[in-house]
């Protein structure tokens, strides 16, 4: 496919394999509108870098007749139209990608199409760019679609842009225009804050300095397009920034072995480097790390394309992995670390939040719409997520913002996202790998945004982003309460029938429910119809009573619930003995108190009239004693309080022990 | 790599080969049932070999598929073969008895019915027999003009349809497998290899490939345009024609009665880099499948083939 430049004769392939072996890669994006002349500037570009093959330029010159726009000379943009629907409308309505190799590079171009309609064709392609090729016609200077895809570029994070003045020719080659339109753009990249950018003039229909220095502008000295293409960095930055290892896949394909697999995105990491797991917060040590060491096997090959694939090494252990490698590491402690973990260095840490600003660019005939629940993918992580708010819209013509209350297709709009779980992240910005995430509609599965996070947001009720990278953050009693702003406790409401305990107790429930906290009322209706269904009244049923309730009481505690029992439970020894099952400061005993003609007068269940009549025998305060506590945390007297007030005198006491937070 | 470039940026090829290690373990951590189509050609071979780069030391875990047309070259038998003695890997032969049943080929049919009744319907059989939600196939964006639209992550309806003008946007390397039951997903992690980076790969990382891809004396007759090698008895033979041994190889493998052969004395890998360096046409141009329209082979990926 060299075939022009290569003399056949004196050819020296091991030369050129060596030459080629280290070779980059490159991948750029190509913006213009319609006419603008891409597609002839990418079929210049695969031309004369030797590309093309004689069949298929045979195929462009039969193409060319039928749908070109060149007559006779062969329309190099038909090579890069691929499918039939867009070659008969004359238009790229898809993303397409092209390759072609110099000497010193490999390229791949992200062909987009230029119409506004295709925004998210030109996002999506400008998502995996290095570079971004602006073609601007001559003729008409800066347009509505210049600006746009400027703002896409620049908001995709690619920070190499060339702007390439087309159809030169067009204008008798006029250095006028070109340092007129130069300016333009530079106001204009200002405004958006592209801090730097190369204009080239080109004439893509001959050449013209796309692949050489055009003696028609000898007024211009700079780099061809393609001198730019095979000398701007790429990647530079990669290897600087933080460490991230998102994990991909557990591989646990053989017994012995448990390898996390991932590419590591960004930044170095070493076998003896400490790592921090997020979102967990656990810590532990690079044992081995898996990739490929290159060249393993080199030595056996001989050249001849049958070598045993039993003699073949697939990988060995690295001294060090780098941005970019896909690899497998081990650590030296057995810690429980799935797909979607985050590895890192604990010197520079990620955000940790399950809520976040973003730019997100829709991109589905259904308009995002806040409230509605989608599935975000971010890195290696996929969770249910909701857009809580869209803060504006951005017009991506004017770079104005507007308020809306849902996104259309192939607009953009800075939302706040929240996620089901807390995410380990950074922002776009700083690092595109961990700041970006696509939006899945849940019923149809189809990727229907795409989101760019611009900063984690400080939630006031749950957010634990400042401590959760620093600790250990267990699914424990304590974490499991925190989520829902308090301590776990059981409130044990002791006293005499009719005292008040289940009347004080549901109160209390209710205000705190409203409070946002999580509770549970365990009382005589939904423990003796169901788990003690088994027990009487003698003494050894009520101790068995008291003990199972209890132990489901301290299951509700380690929940991380503020467990309410409304139970007579008249044997210091019993309430003692719960006591016992909790941890220290956890069992609040709560003596609801009121004398005994009191509480006989109320009688809500009449039992105090059949106890004193001899039909039930046992019964509390009548023919069986009520020992009452002694060092009660609480005592409220319903015979002098409301039940209202004994709520309030109640909820105070809860916030000073800090079992209510907030 | 050498100490000196272990500081340094990827090469192109390291970085293909890591893009494709991440595609590949991405279908392993997020498909109930994932295959991988095994053609037995080059990138097959490339894509298996990174698939156990992928995994090392562990097993792949997943199966490889082999839909065999039955007129594949011996030597593409004799390969299988041995890949498949592997231990560690799990090769699923997939035959349409249908059509053997009806004893289609190459020669009574012609290449369409052929093709699409043993190589596309009897793919389409064996991804539904076996509930495979996810395919890895070996094909390349720079083959051939439809291809170079094609997602990585391809999304096909329970009929095995790709529908090039309603794919989904697949954005930096965030890949969306979700898929309904009895949809699937073709998977490409070759996509952004050319014809030249999977040389340059098989000859650095010492792949084993087919020998009908080296140069060496074999039996031909010329065809339809076509170098066509007599593999087996099976070919019927025009009348006048006589197979004459002729110094050739492959640029690539497929049934043998429709795969065009060219003259070359190239038998090493670099002497093939070389001769793809000075060719004048693509490697498809040896296929008798993609002569019909130009726009073939986005018509035959519409109806299911790979």
């Amino acid at each position: 496919m060299f075939h022009a430049d290569f003399d056949a004769g004196n050819f020296d392939i091991g030369e050129y394999l060596e030459q080629h072996r280290n070779k980059e890669l490159l991948r750029f994006i190509t913006c213009g509108s319609v006419d603008d002349g891409k597609s002839t500037l990418i079929g210049r570009l695969l031309f004369d870098t030797k590309q093309v093959f004689e069949d298929q330029l045979a195929a462009v010159g039969k193409d060319s007749r039928k749908y070109g726009t060149t007559g006779e000379t062969p329309d190099l943009a038909l090579l890069v139209d691929g499918l039939q629907a867009e070659r008969e409308q004359g238009i790229t309505i898809d993303v397409a990608y092209r390759y072609f190799t110099t000497e010193k590079r490999k390229f791949i171009i992200a062909d987009t199409p230029g119409h506004e309609q295709y925004t998210r064709n030109m996002v999506t392609g400008a998502s995996t760019a290095d570079l971004a090729i602006v073609l601007i016609d001559a003729r008409h200077g800066l347009q509505v679609q210049t600006r746009r895809h400027s703002y896409l570029v620049h908001m995709l994070g690619i920070r190499h842009v060339v702007v390439a003045i087309n159809k030169m020719d067009a204008v008798d080659y006029d250095r006028g225009v070109f340092d007129r339109i130069r300016g333009d753009y530079e106001a204009f990249a200002n405004q958006l804050g592209i801090a730097h950018f190369e204009c080239v003039p080109v004439c893509a229909l001959n050449g013209a300095n796309v692949t050489r220095d055009a003696e028609e502008m000898d007024w211009y000295d700079g780099p061809t397009v393609l001198d730019l293409l095979e000398s701007t960095p790429v990647h530079e930055h990669d290897l600087e920034r933080p460490m991230r290892f998102p994990v991909q896949y557990v591989n646990r394909t053989r017994s012995d072995f448990r390898g996390f697999c991932g590419t590591l995105v960004s930044g170095r990491i070493a076998p003896g480097d400490e790592v921090v797991v997020l979102p967990s917060g656990r810590r532990s040590r690079v044992a081995e790390i898996i990739g490929n060491t290159g060249a393993v096997h080199r030595a056996q090959v001989g050249n001849t394309g049958a070598v045993k694939s039993t003699e073949v090494e697939y990988a060995g252990t690295m001294d060090q992995a780098r941005a970019g490698q896909a690899i497998t590491l081990t650590l030296a402690d057995e810690i429980d670390i799935s797909r979607g973990d985050v590895l890192v260095h604990a010197d520079r840490l990620p955000r940790v939040s399950e809520l976040f600003d973003a730019r997100v660019v829709w991109m589905n005939d259904r308009p995002l719409l806040p409230g509605r629940q989608y599935n975000l993918k971010l890195a290696s992580s996929e969770v249910p997520a909701t857009p809580e708010a869209i803060h504006h819209r951005i017009d991506v013509n004017t770079l104005e913002h507007h308020p809306a209350d849902q996104l259309g297709l192939n607009e953009i709009g800075y939302c706040r996202i929240r996620a089901s779980r807390a995410l380990a992240f950074d922002a776009y910005d700083s690092n595109p790998a961990t700041g970006a995430f696509i939006l899945v509609d849940r019923v149809s599965n189809l990727t229907v945004g795409a989101g760019m996070i611009v900063r984690p947001v400080t939630d006031q009720l749950t957010d634990k982003s400042s401590n959760v990278t620093w600790h250990a953050q267990t699914v424990n009693k304590r974490a499991r309460a925190q989520q829902k702003a308090q301590k776990s406790a059981v409130l044990w409401f002791t006293g005499l029938s009719g005292a008040g305990k289940s009347t004080v107790a549901n109160a209390l429930e209710k205000a705190l429910f409203q409070r946002g906290h999580h509770s549970y009322l365990l009382d005589g209706d939904n423990v003796r119809h169901g788990l003690n269904r088994d027990l009487g009244f003698s003494d050894d049923d009520r101790v068995e009573n008291i003990r199972r309730i209890g132990e489901v009481a301290r299951l509700m505690a380690d929940a991380g619930l503020v467990v309410l029992t409304a139970f007579i439970s008249p044997f210091r020894a019993d309430r003692a003995m719960v006591r016992e099952l909790m941890e220290d400061g956890e069992f609040v005993e709560i003596h609801v108190d009121a004398p005994l003609d009191v509480c006989e007068t109320r009688d809500p269940k009449g039992l105090y009239a059949k106890a004193r009549a001899g039909v039930i025998r046992n019964f509390t305060g009548i023919d069986s004693p009520y020992e009452a506590p002694e060092d009660a945390e609480i005592t409220v007297d319903t015979s002098k309080l409301s039940v209202d007030e004994c709520v309030e005198e109640l909820l105070a006491y809860l916030k000073r022990r800090g079992i209510l937070i907030g | 790599m050498s100490d000196d470039r272990a500081a340094t940026r990827l090469t192109h090829l390291e970085a293909l080969e890591a893009e494709s290690i991440h595609i590949i373990r991405e279908v392993a951590a997020t498909f109930e049932h994932p295959v991988m189509l095994y053609s037995l050609g080059k990138d097959s071979a490339v894509m298996l070999h990174l698939a156990k780069k992928a995994f090392y030391p562990g097993r792949l875990p997943f199966p490889l598929l082999h839909v065999d047309t039955t007129w594949k070259f011996r030597d593409m038998y004799a390969y299988r073969d041995r890949i498949a003695a592997d231990p560690d890997l799990d090769l699923i032969v997939h035959v349409n008895e249908e059509g053997v049943a009806q004893n289609v080929n190459p020669f009574s049919h012609g290449s369409a019915v052929h093709t699409d009744i043993m190589k596309t319907q009897a793919l389409k059989q064996a991804l539904s027999e076996h509930g495979f939600d996810a395919a890895f196939g070996g094909a390349r964006r720079d083959e051939e003009r439809s291809r170079a639209k094609e997602r990585v992550f391809s999304f096909r309806d329970r009929q095995h349809r790709w529908d090039p003008k309603n794919q989904r946007p697949e954005l930096w390397n965030i890949y969306n497998g979700r898929v309904h039951a009895g949809e699937s997903i073709r998977v490409f992690p070759l996509s952004n290899w050319t014809e030249l980076d999977v040389w340059q790969y098989i000859d650095l990382e010492g792949i084993e490939v087919v020998p009908l891809y080296l140069a060496a004396e074999r039996p031909v007759v010329e065809r339809d345009g076509l170098m066509i090698m007599v593999d087996d008895d099976r070919m019927p033979l025009e009348p006048g024609e006589t197979p004459e041994m002729k110094r050739i190889r492959f640029r690539t493998l497929g049934c043998y009665p429709l795969t065009g052969a060219v003259e070359s004395d190239a038998v090493t890998l670099p002497e093939i880099i070389r001769e793809m360096l000075l060719a004048r046409s693509s490697e498809r141009q040896g296929r008798a499948i993609d002569k019909d329209a130009s726009a073939s082979m986005e018509q035959k990926k519409q109806q299911g083939y790979f």
